[in-house]
């Protein structure tokens, strides 16, 4: 499958906008992922190993967190993992 | 500081989306190309707020609509280098939620205030850093680049004062 890197993260994973992963789930893909480039990890993953809050996830067009399996769900060459940190925020004005 | 350099149709085009969305914040994507100076922006990508509970203070982009823009990005030979959105009535100021909300590390945030649905000063923010613990909003200088390959050496602050005497 190919994992999509954002543009923050290029830096952690050779310069490399996507990398081609062979594996049977997206958990299996995250794993190799981040043996391959180590310092991505922390990025990805909290301290108890679990993906960051704002970190989302994509199978092709499906957010895994509502996915069956989520991150067990099984994969093919063709499948996409898109990584896509989270855009939010707004002024303070509580009004 | 760095710079970031905004085709001028870029810079015109999240201004007008500010004004457009009035009382409610604009936002959006920059794609453009890295240089040693700093992102240049060629050309924006128009998001959805889905905060429509709380649209005049709060900004959200759907995951999928970043998954598309990404996607888009790619196929154009530019990387997403960066956000915008619109302060309704409140400073050009990056905020606290801003900040807590900002992950997108090595990216500029372009925030452009709107008073009484007309804008006024943009700003532009990149989130420096290298973790989540270290990160940090540095301010920098907007470029206005005219036309392709012809640069606009005035700042945004020139570029501003100089259309105001029209």
């Amino acid at each position: 499958m190919t994992i999509y890197i954002p543009t923050p993260l290029r830096t952690y994973a050779g310069g490399k906008d996507a990398v081609e992963i062979g594996a049977a789930t997206i958990s299996e893909a995250l794993t190799s992922l981040t043996s391959t480039y180590p310092e991505l990890r922390k990025h990805l993953f909290t301290n108890e190993g679990k993906v960051r809050a704002f970190v989302n996830l994509y199978l092709n067009d499906e957010d895994v967190r509502y996915l069956p399996e989520k991150e067990n769900s099984q994969v093919s060459g063709k499948d996409t993992l898109s990584i896509i940190p989270s855009i939010a925020g707004g002024n303070d004005s509580g009004q | 500081m760095t710079f970031l350099s905004l085709a001028n149709s870029v810079y015109e085009r999240i201004r007008a989306h500010g004004e457009e969305t009035y009382p409610h914040e604009c936002c959006g994507a920059l794609l453009g190309q890295s240089t040693p100076e700093g992102w240049r922006v060629i050309e924006s990508i128009r998001a959805g707020n889905t905060r429509t509970d709380s649209a005049h203070n709060r900004y959200h982009i759907a995951p999928i609509e970043l998954v598309r823009i990404q996607r888009s990005a790619r196929e154009k030979g530019l990387e997403i280098a960066g956000f915008y959105h619109s302060h309704p009535d409140h400073p050009a100021q990056w905020s606290q939620t801003d900040f807590a909300e900002a992950h997108w590390l090595g990216c500029s945030y372009v925030i452009t205030s709107v008073a009484k649905g007309k804008a006024t000063i943009t700003n532009s923010f990149l989130l420096a850093g290298t973790t989540e613990e270290d990160k940090r909003f540095e301010q920098e200088s907007i470029r206005v680049e005219n036309s392709p390959g012809e640069q606009n050496e005035q700042t945004l602050q020139e570029t501003t004062s100089i259309k105001d005497q029209r």
